[in-house]
């Protein structure tokens, strides 16, 4: 926990909007314990009833690819355009395809 | 993991094209110190502006006129609670705490918006305040959704839908009571007398008299001018007012093909008093609001200690 916060530690907050559906990241909320941080997460986001399944995640668990990296953590999948479906050519005519 | 090391120069040179280019800014992205320090000002200022927000309309929920007012009133004061902590959040992410905040607020260091400084008086001041001053504010966050630091710019998303019930829920109080008795008619526009200038004000001092906005402008933390999104909300307002039967003080008809309203001179001489810590109400609001934080001490204390034991067993 950040010394100069007496809030509680930080926890990431991700929502299901429909049963189906993905979680989406929404915000953050601040809790002291699991329980907690699920309570107040329903209480910040979902107050119009906006979720049917809801995660808490401490924000220190969540792994990132800095900016820096970025360039080059991504930039070799661009070279591999035939992954796409629209790099093939394919003979007029065909159906179902 | 490879990262490429880049001077200074080339840092703001990507950061500049990135906000050229109309790309987010995010927590980790490289950013200039004054651009990170006008951000923390902006989002702690509409931070506090939210959570303090909720005093003048707290003034009234045991008194709203039935039980369906008091349902619908406490529903938009919660709001007005999510919506701080949303917008405490984004500012976390540039590198300062919430206590840190709070702190800066209770010192008088960190402002809010001047217009929870002036009372709420009647049950009429719930209307026009829903009507006013939060559709003074959407004016703004709407703008702001395209703000350049993604974390605010999302906040601004979720705030600005839920923000219409809020404006929609003060417009049917103006005309309920415009369908009522003299004296409640009479409150009204006694309400609308009041607020209009404080709304106007909320968008800030005029642009060539604004401190923080030509960097503002420039790094899009700002989309749309301060004066710009005032003449916004006064066009707005007006057919608004018309329909509900009441009259907008001081604005007159500068366009008459087009109808376009200017409102007449703002007193910001009142306006910086406000600001300044001499409102009618600014010493009430911060010692309420530090009282609070102090009541609330104990469940933080507790809280800790739990933690701690917890982690220690």
């Amino acid at each position: 926990m950040n010394k100069e916060d007496n809030q509680g530690q930080l926890w990431e907050v991700f929502l299901q909007t429909k049963p189906g559906m993905a979680f989406k990241h929404v915000g953050s909320v601040h809790a002291f314990d699991k329980e907690l941080a699920v309570q107040n997460a329903r209480d910040l986001y979902t107050r119009r009833g906006e979720g049917t399944g809801l995660w808490v995640v401490s924000s220190e668990e969540i792994v990132a690819v800095t900016i820096n990296e970025a360039e080059y953590f991504f930039e070799p999948i661009d070279k591999k355009i035939y992954r796409h479906p629209t790099f093939y050519n394919l003979p007029e005519g065909v159906k179902n395809m | 993991m490879l990262t490429k090391e880049l001077s200074e120069d080339q840092l703001l040179a990507e950061f500049d094209l990135k906000i050229a280019s109309d790309i987010k800014i995010e927590p980790r992205d490289w950013m200039p110190e004054e651009y990170r320090n006008q951000l923390i000002r902006q989002i702690s200022q509409h931070a506090h502006s939210e959570i303090i927000g909720m005093q003048p309309e707290g003034n009234w929920l045991n008194r709203a006129p039935s039980l369906r007012s008091k349902k619908i009133l406490m529903a938009k004061i919660q709001d007005e609670a999510g919506h701080g902590l949303y917008l405490y959040s984004a500012a976390e992410t540039l590198g300062i705490s919430r206590e840190q905040m709070i702190a800066a607020l209770h010192a008088g260091k960190a402002k809010y918006a001047s217009v929870f400084n002036y009372p709420s008086l009647n049950w009429a001041d719930m209307g026009a305040i829903g009507w006013l001053v939060d559709g003074a504010a959407i004016t703004n966050q709407v703008s702001l959704q395209r703000t350049s630091y993604g974390p605010y710019a999302r906040a601004m998303v979720r705030i600005c839908k839920e923000e219409s019930f809020h404006q929609r829920q003060g417009y049917e109080i103006m005309w309920r009571m415009m369908q009522g008795t003299e004296d409640q008619k009479r409150m009204a526009q006694d309400a609308l007398n009041r607020w209009w200038y404080p709304a106007l004000m909320m968008f800030g001092p005029h642009d060539a008299d604004s401190a923080h906005s030509s960097k503002s402008m420039k790094w899009k933390i700002k989309r749309e001018s301060n004066d710009h999104l005032r003449a916004k909300f006064v066009n707005k307002s007006i057919p608004q007012a018309e329909l509900l039967g009441l009259k907008v003080p001081d604005v007159k008809l500068i366009d008459e093909a087009s109808g376009i309203y200017e409102h007449t001179a703002i007193n910001w001489e009142e306006f910086w008093t406000v600001v300044n810590g001499n409102g009618p109400c600014n010493k009430q609001r911060i010692e309420h609001h530090i009282k609070a934080h102090e009541d609330g001490e104990w469940v933080r204390k507790t809280a800790i200690a739990a933690d701690l034991k917890h982690h220690t067993n």
